[in-house]
């Protein structure tokens, strides 16, 4: 306890003894400031070698696939033989960009929808057990998302229930359970959002006369928007980045089509099924790996991008 | 107070260190430590408990199962031999074998001639020794009714050949159904794949890539064609047999009538073109280390109960005459004759 002590005294009236303690103190504070600048050297320097990485293999790509013909051409089978290897990555960006809306058709309203109620209907004891029940979702593993589409949802829900004839790998089980997924993210985060509007806007508005649903859908909602863009944002990136559920339940063909009934891929999955092959070194692809992996995260990085801008644009800051 | 922070961030330190560390270990699985001690005690006539060493083994995970049973019961009788058993696939088993990082690559297929190369540009010759043979099988959805069961090699080149427009069964003609096709195969760097390929299609690796999944897991080629009708792929045998339940297999009519893939029709080489040597590739210099000469040969004299517990075929007396005279002169593979 000494220590704190002396960290609150005037820095005027150093006797010896204290002098002392704050050079000792001091060597302490730098040791603990050089690890945790070791840590936050280490994030990066990850990153970078990561972004490194991906970019030397991409340029290595480019230089035997023409960047047109990756970006604009329809074609995508990278791992086939001789004539039939084509390098048009559109099926694959539209199979991600599709299979991404379908989850987040499902998981935003649902997701905006808890978060709301736990936020603004939930009396406390409902919130205690639903609010960990939402979050306990978001730590079941995406293994596990994935076989349930696999072996209940495709076959129990979609084809006996509902009656719709899908493929076994199909990218409508896949996007919904993808959804699923997501929609803890998108309620956790939304439902901070809107609990961090301050009371008296709420008690004002009821002042005024309005409505309990006046009061949600036209204060705190407004009021919490820019926290509920970042919660649908980071629903978005998690959604696109996904992997095992695709991986598992979607199949392993991009596939140029609106049709839902069909094998989808995503980049992701695209890489870790890749991966898995044993693809060699050096390879084509092997490079395509990379490549993919560069468009990837281009994407999600603009889609983050957007979201800063936007979230700073409508950041409303309560005291 | 102080103190405590001080071990707050040794602990921080420890843990970065231990993460860093971490990071490079290799993904090897390490085999031999299961063993129940209800498999027999194999016999040789060899006493090996006073061979000590280790033994880096990767490459075909087909061949995988036979080198991680042996080194099981290897592992009785030479517990102070460490034997680790990966399954990267022929092609990079043959990569980090040419480059000694390995000891044994396991392989599916012959050494091809650019590793050779590899190998000898390293200084390295490789000895083959074939320790098992494994068939390939056809296998087709419960439901799709194929004459008689049997499908000709032809008629799996009509369908799988690349760039194939054949988009129904009736097109193969009399007797097929109306059904449209679908097909689940292994991806193109396995070893499955490329067997298939040069031996049925007798393409350099290609097959069609429209109505065609591919998987490096055999567990989604199963679902695949067991969940979708008019769905054929190919599997290894031993693995078709398993999910025989799932599945048909089919007769092959490789120009000789049709043969039923089995365990006899493999052994004694009726069933044609789909069955293939099983492979392990010692170097010339590995083989003289007395715990890898004794362990291949462990394989060799125990073959029909390692062979058969990974869910091969056994060697033939012929065949396993040249292994064991391959392995005792550690002849090296001659040089294989570039393709294409």
């Amino acid at each position: 306890m000494e220590g704190s002590h002396f960290a609150v005294s005037n820095p005027g009236a150093q006797g010896p003894r204290l002098q002392r303690a704050r050079t000792r103190r001091s060597t302490g504070e730098q040791i603990i400031k050089g690890l945790l600048a070791l840590a936050a050297l280490l994030s990066v320097l990850t990153t970078t070698g990561i972004v490194v990485t991906l970019i030397k293999e991409t340029i290595t790509f480019f230089g035997d696939v023409p960047i047109g013909d990756f970006l604009f051409k329809t074609d995508w089978a990278p791992l086939a033989g001789g004539e039939q290897q084509a390098f048009g990555v559109v099926p694959l960006i539209w199979s991600t960009l599709y299979l991404t809306a379908v989850g987040l058709v499902v998981a935003i309203p649902a997701g905006l929808g808890v978060g709301i109620y736990l936020a603004e209907y939930a009396s406390p004891r409902v919130r205690k057990i639903l609010k960990p029940v939402v979050e306990l979702l978001a730590g079941i593993p995406t293994i596990v998302f994935g076989y349930f589409a696999l072996t209940f949802f495709t076959p129990n829900v979609i084809q006996d229930w509902i009656g719709i004839g899908v493929d076994v790998f199909n990218g409508l089980s896949a996007g919904i359970i993808l959804g699923i997924l997501v929609l803890p993210t998108i309620a956790s985060v939304s439902e901070d959002a809107m609990s961090a509007v301050p009371q008296s806007l709420r008690e004002g508005a009821f002042g005024l006369g309005a409505a309990k649903w006046q009061v949600v859908l036209r204060v705190v909602f407004p009021a919490a928007l820019s926290g509920i863009v970042a919660a649908l944002v980071l629903g978005a990136s998690r959604a696109i980045g996904e992997t095992v559920v695709i991986l598992v339940a979607a199949g392993n063909n991009p596939n140029l089509t609106f049709d839902l009934t069909v094998a989808h891929q995503n980049m992701a999955a695209f890489i870790a099924n890749t991966a898995r092959a044993d693809v060699s070194a050096g390879s084509i692809a092997y490079e395509t790996i990379f490549a993919v992996g560069t468009t990837l995260f281009v994407m999600t990085l603009v889609l983050n991008l957007i979201a800063i801008r936007f979230v700073r644009k409508y950041r409303q800051v309560y005291e | 107070m102080r103190s405590h922070r001080f071990i707050t961030a040794a602990a921080i330190c420890g843990a970065l260190t231990f993460g860093v560390a971490a990071c490079g270990d290799d993904e090897e699985e390490t085999a031999g430590g299961g063993s129940t001690g209800q498999e027999q005690s194999a016999s040789g006539g060899e006493d090996r408990s006073s061979l000590s060493g280790s033994i880096r083994i990767d490459g075909s995970s087909t061949v995988q199962p036979v080198t991680e049973a042996a080194s099981e019961l290897f592992g009785e009788e030479a517990p102070n031999v460490k034997i680790t058993v990966g399954g990267a696939g022929t092609g990079d088993g043959f990569e980090r074998f040419c480059r000694g990082e390995i000891v044994i690559a396991d392989a599916s297929r012959g050494i091809e001639a650019d590793e050779y190369e590899a190998c000898k540009a390293k200084g390295i010759d490789p000895v083959e020794v074939q320790v098992g043979i494994d068939g390939l099988t056809v296998v087709a959805n419960k439901d799709l009714a194929i004459p008689n069961d049997c499908i000709t090699t032809d008629q799996l080149k009509k369908l799988l050949a690349p760039k194939s427009k054949v988009s129904n069964y009736k097109e193969l003609g009399e007797g097929f159904p109306d059904q449209d096709v679908s097909f689940f195969t292994p991806g193109t760097e396995s070893g499955t794949y490329d067997y298939f390929t040069e031996t049925v299609l007798e393409t350099d690796a290609e097959q069609r890539t429209d109505k065609v999944q591919t998987s490096a897991d055999d567990n989604q080629i199963v679902t695949g064609i067991e969940g979708t009708k008019g769905a054929l792929g190919y599997v290894g045998f031993a693995y078709a047999e398993e999910q025989a339940d799932k599945l048909k297999e089919l007769a092959i009519d490789g120009g000789d009538g049709c043969v039923k893939p089995s365990v006899e029709t493999i052994a004694d080489g009726s069933y044609k073109p789909l069955s293939r040597p099983l492979f392990v590739y010692p170097s010339t210099k590995t083989v003289a280390q007395p715990e890898v000469k004794s362990f291949i040969s462990f394989i060799l004299e125990n073959n029909k109960e390692i062979v058969e517990a990974a869910g091969y075929v056994p060697l033939t007396d012929e065949l396993m005459s040249t292994a064991k005279s391959n392995l005792e002169s550690a002849t090296p593979v001659a040089a294989p004759t570039e393709e294409g």
